[in-house]
């Protein structure tokens, strides 16, 4: 029989087989300290033959596994042992479940870059070639990952060969294996020769790019850029360049919409001069593409594309397409432009955006749809930086104004979330005119949301232009409303004050909040004196000592004998508090 | 014995006439029997390679079977013809396994009943010899997975599992020491286990259980993988998986929306043909289905007799069809059941993806996809309940869907009656076979061959003479039929001639 202290670890390894699947899980996410128990021998002559044999198990459980292998070379007895953790990930490789298989190719990946090269050799790259030959697709799907470790280590003839199987996995039956080649390809081509790179790889490239099936074209654009990167600008030109382009012009939208997303990266790697004569006119036939979806994607990359251009290209060739993508059919469209746009301005300089940007903008700011609005304003900070905000000024407010009344409470909720980086944009004076009263008005809101980040506001704001400023602008009117009739607004104040206090400080507290409060405890309803009671708990580490003595826990004593048991509660819970503080 | 695999290369002319036998039924229905609503089959459908088949049940029950007749020879079928051997076998299936795939349920948000009855089967690509199949009832889609698992048993515990209560299982709640079980004190108890606690060689006292195959018995175990669902408003009608092998799509009347195998918890709607104001509706999706090698075709169906086919390449939402494949009305034969009886209830492609055949009421017919203007051929299959049009709307028969399916040669075309029969029809250029069989253990008894070629009314169904049956329908020239045994679902192995039909609860399988 198992001896006491051994006892956890015996339960631990027999779990390994319950019935129970979290135990078995629990178990196996604990195999390093089983594998300790055991010994570096063991482990390799007991433990990992019965991982092997372990592979029928739940999704779950293989999954846990195939991560713990990963990490598993110390308890196996270091590197030189590191092979015995092939086989049983081997198996993982095999199974149906994606995310096991991927776990596995990781895990494999990970000990494979650790072995020593003969080992490589001998165990690694056999198995990468059974994988490779497997009867189910699952194996030679997890096969196409694990070539970037095999290759660098190989002899000559056994690289010739990998290549060879590379280029079948690219034209395999199974649409599976071929998606797996095509993700895979640019970190095995990483790994190739130069001179094989110009020959091999790039003619599997070309199969990939011709397949037949949208899924794996639209992988091979990944492709595109890593390859690119890997070739000399020349043979970057003659053999990537054509692609790209005619992906651009793919008959099936998904391609289309991923060289849409990757073009950015496309240009880094062919370099300016092919930039300049191939890809721009494809980028400019993609933000005029039919497809919604596709001219999204264009339209988000707007500014980054740009950014790679001379502004003459910019304004010359891609502002005519903006200019029509702000009135776009489709509002998704408008809207990611207009997340975008803005960052236009300093890549056109301060003539061209108020010349040419500055109209777009104004018509985005007119959109009838909230988010195109939104997403404008969002990014005020950068048109800013260029042209002053006095030129938008005129338009901004409208737009504000209307967001600010929107009939949705979300876009009222967003609009309020940038007000203090338009305060902060805007200055002072503007805000004092025209944003002031919005952000009264928001208080009374009849959605709760609002007012909750009403109340926020109010305290950014303070934070923003002081508390001097606060005083004169923001503390009066609020403390107003203290009187509405209605129970919830008057509830909003109170949680706007418990907000305002830590950033107007102790005087003002004292003077101009903290008797507001003490006049709250007499309302007639009762949820009112329990928040009462709650901020009166928040502002005691604020104010002074005798204050708290003098005014606030006479207040909570009284409200401690209320008839009502909510409010007893609370403010017994805050004189408690007060006593604690009090004490330290 | 008629020639089998061997038939001489005939010259260039119609394939002659296949003699169908009966081969298997499941689940006959003996004398008197009444068949329970709940093993009603619902949905029929082979897999890729023909070696199974599985069968939906009203009680949303999925039942599996596999073929026997070329797996457990070694020798293949023409080595047996080579070596002179009579070939006496023929197709043979056996239950395999079967699993509850959908239960009952209650949408209490909308306070709908949400039957467990399959409407579809599709199978998915088999993986390390597990067999993967989606199976669909009216809301919500399931992917299973059906794998053999040997019986194992578990011997040599460190702790001696006769000590503890439960199931043998040391670890269970009621084991003596329960705090040191999987909870937080025992994590506390191993961590202080700090690494010089285990001597370099391991403790030579644990063991590490041994796992022991009590037999060569496996168990089938059927596991649910992934759920799609809260995708449809409507009924769903269809479910048809991509020939890239990771996604599918699925039709309800109004929205077909396509789907990652992998993703459950999103699918984007290709097709939404909901008007913004529903009295504006005049038309409903039957019936849809991927393109078996273009996985970006697919083609879906309409009550108002349409097929559409749609290029996914196109647009996101494919809302404007790439071809509409519709057959112009014929002058002055317009009535009240015309719109009723042009609603398409199957469409299936043909196996080289050239052809689509489509059901509706009345009528089989056969399209080119290169050739939308119509019907490459028409199949008459119903033109005697014409007449009766008027019951059949009275009693809702109008309002069955028939399935329809290909033989996998694309020679010729199956679809299902009512008193239990089916027709099999040639669509061979200059073929004129076509054949009634009724789903019994003597399927030619009531055939009459009348070869007529394609389009032209078929009487010899007329003449079918229904005997015993409960409710007899009978028509002015005595002929009767019933409109309570129909035959709804069937399916076509893909590469030899055998059909598998539902006739209620029972199974038949037919081959030639």
């Amino acid at each position: 029989m198992i001896d006491e202290p051994l006892y956890p670890i015996a339960v631990l390894i027999d779990e390994l087989k319950n019935e129970d699947i979290q135990l078995r899980l629990n178990s196996i996410r604990r195999l390093s300290t089983i594998a300790r128990a055991l010994g570096e021998e063991r482990t390799r002559k007991e433990l990992i033959p019965f991982l092997s044999e372990n592979n029928d198990d739940d999704d779950e459980v293989l999954l846990a596994m195939a991560e713990e292998l990963g990490v598993f070379i110390p308890y196996v007895g270091g590197v030189e042992h590191a092979n015995v953790l092939l086989p049983p990930l081997e198996t993982l490789c095999t199974v149906e479940e994606t995310c096991v298989r991927d776990k596995a190719v990781e895990s494999l990946c990970r000990i494979g870059a650790q072995m020593r090269e003969q080992d490589l050799v001998e165990y690694f790259i056999p198995l990468v070639k059974r994988l490779a030959a497997g009867e189910w697709f699952t194996a030679r799907v997890s096969s196409c990952g694990l070539f970037h470790i095999a290759y660098p280590s190989a002899p000559e003839a056994l690289k010739t060969e990998l290549r060879a199987i590379y280029s079948q996995l690219c034209q395999d039956d199974m649409p599976m294996v071929r998606r797996s080649a095509a993700t895979n390809l640019g970190k095995f081509a990483a790994t190739v020769e130069a001179p094989h790179l110009k020959v091999d790889i790039m003619s599997m490239f070309d199969d990939l790019t011709q397949d037949d099936q949208d899924s794996v074209r639209l992988l091979a654009v990944e492709g595109c850029a890593a390859l690119g990167k890997l070739l000399e600008p020349q043979d970057c030109v003659a053999h990537i360049l054509p692609v790209i382009v005619n992906f651009s012009q793919d008959k099936s939208w998904r391609v289309r919409y991923m060289v849409a997303n990757q073009l950015y990266e496309l240009c880094e790697a062919v370099g300016p001069e092919p930039t300049r004569s191939d890809l721009v006119p494809a980028y400019v036939r993609l933000l005029r593409d039919n497809e919604a979806e596709v001219r999204i994607a264009a339209a988000g990359k707007v500014t980054k594309f740009c950014r790679i251009l001379n502004p003459e290209l910019a304004i010359q060739h891609i502002l005519p397409c903006v200019k029509e993508l702000s009135t776009d059919s489709s509002q998704h469209v408008r809207s990611a432009l207009a997340s975008v746009i803005m960052g236009m301005a300093p890549v056109l300089g301060k003539d061209a955006t108020i010349e040419q940007l500055l109209p777009i903008f104004l018509s985005l700011l007119k959109d009838e749809f909230p988010d195109v609005r939104l997403n404008i304003i969002s990014k005020l900070d950068q048109v800013n930086q260029v042209i002053g905000i006095d030129l938008l000024s005129q338009s901004l407010l409208p737009a504000i104004v209307e967001l600010a009344e929107d009939r949705h409470w979300r876009v009222r909720l967003a609009i309020i979330e940038y007000i203090p980086l338009l305060a902060s944009q805007l200055g002072v004076g503007f805000f004092d005119d025209k944003l002031g009263a919005l952000c009264m008005q928001w208080l009374k809101d009849k959605v709760y949301s609002i007012r909750d980040a009403a109340a926020n506001n109010v305290k950014r704001l303070a934070e923003e232009f002081g508390p001097d400023w606060a005083m004169q602008h923001i503390v009066p009117q609020v403390l107003d409303m203290i009187n509405n009739p209605h129970y919830l607004y008057r509830m909003t104040i109170l949680h706007a004050i418990s907000l305002l206090a830590p950033v107007m400080g102790s005087d003002i507290t004292c003077s101009k909040l903290l008797p507001v409060v003490i006049n709250a405890s007499k309302d007639r309803v009762p949820n009112i004196k329990f928040n009462v009671a709650k901020v009166l708990q928040s502002l005691v580490p604020i104010v002074e000592q005798s204050v708290v003595e003098k005014t606030i826990r006479p207040c909570l004593v009284e409200l401690s004998e209320d008839p009502d048991v909510d409010v007893r509660f609370f403010a017994t819970q805050a004189l408690e508090s007060s006593n604690q503080v009090m004490m330290s | 014995m008629h020639g089998g695999d061997e038939v001489v290369a005939a010259p260039a002319g119609p394939p002659q006439p296949l003699d169908w036998k009966f081969s298997q039924v499941f689940g006959e229905r003996i004398a008197g029997e009444e068949v329970q609503e709940v093993d009603i089959i619902s949905a029929i459908e082979f897999d890729k390679t023909g070696d199974h088949l599985a069968t939906g049940d009203r009680g949303g029950r999925v039942v599996l079977f596999e073929r026997t007749d070329t797996k457990d020879h070694g020798v293949s079928r023409r080595d047996l013809e080579r070596m002179d051997y009579p070939i006496s076998r023929h197709p043979e299936f056996r239950y395999k396994t079967e699993f509850q795939s959908h239960e009952p349920e209650f949408d209490y948000l909308k306070s709908l009943e949400i039957e467990e009855k399959i409407n579809k089967i599709r199978w998915c690509q088999t993986a390390n010899s597990a067999l993967f199949l989606l199976s669909t009832n009216d809301k919500t889609i399931k992917f299973w997975k059906v794998q053999e698992k040997k019986i194992k048993k578990i011997s040599d515990m460190n702790l001696d599992p006769s000590k503890a209560v439960g199931n043998g299982s040391v670890a269970s709640s009621s084991s003596p020491k329960p705090c040191l079980v999987n909870g937080s004190s025992f994590d506390g108890s191993y961590n202080n286990l700090s690494n010089d606690f285990f001597p370099p060689g391991g403790l030579p006292s644990l063991r590490l259980p041994v796992v022991v195959v009590t037999s060569q018995e496996t168990n089938l175990v059927a596991r649910c993988r992934r759920v799609y669902g809260h995708a449809h408003d409507y009924h769903i009608n269809s479910i048809s998986s991509n020939s890239d092998g990771e996604t599918f799509i699925s039709a309800d009347d109004l929205r077909i929306n396509l789907w990652n195998l992998e993703i459950s918890s999103q699918s984007f709607n290709i097709v939404d043909v909901k008007p913004t104001n529903m009295e504006d509706l005049t038309e409903v999706i039957t019936s849809a289905e991927f393109h078996p090698t273009h996985c970006n075709m697919l083609a879906y169906s309409s009550s108002k007799g349409s097929i559409r086919l749609i290029d996914l390449r196109q647009s996101a939402l494919c809302d404007s069809h790439a071809k509409l494949f519709e057959e112009p009305e014929a002058p002055g034969s317009r009535s009240f059941f015309t719109e009723i009886i042009a609603s398409i209830s199957d469409i299936k492609f043909s196996k080289d993806g050239r052809h689509i055949l489509s059901r509706d009421y009345m009528t089989l017919k056969l399209w080119d996809i290169n050739m939308d203007s119509g019907p490459v051929a028409t199949f008459q299959v119903h033109e005697y309940l014409r007449p009766k049009l008027c019951d059949l709307y009275e009693n809702d028969s109008i309002f069955d869907k028939f399935e329809c399916c290909l033989s996998g040669d694309g020679l010729r075309v199956a679809t299902g009656s009512y008193s239990n029969l089916f027709r099999v029809c040639g669509c061979a250029p200059g073929s004129t076979e076509s054949t009634t069989l009724e789903a019994s253990k003597n399927p030619m008894r009531r055939q009459v061959q009348t070869p007529t070629r394609p389009s032209r009314p078929l009487s010899s169904i007329t003449r079918v003479v229904r005997r015993g049956s409960e409710t007899p329908g009978v028509d002015a020239n005595g002929n009767s039929f019933d409109f309570t045994t129909k035959l709804l679902h069937l399916a076509w192995h893909p590469t030899e001639n055998l059909i598998a039909c539902a006739a209620a609860n029972s199974l038949y399988m037919y081959y030639a």
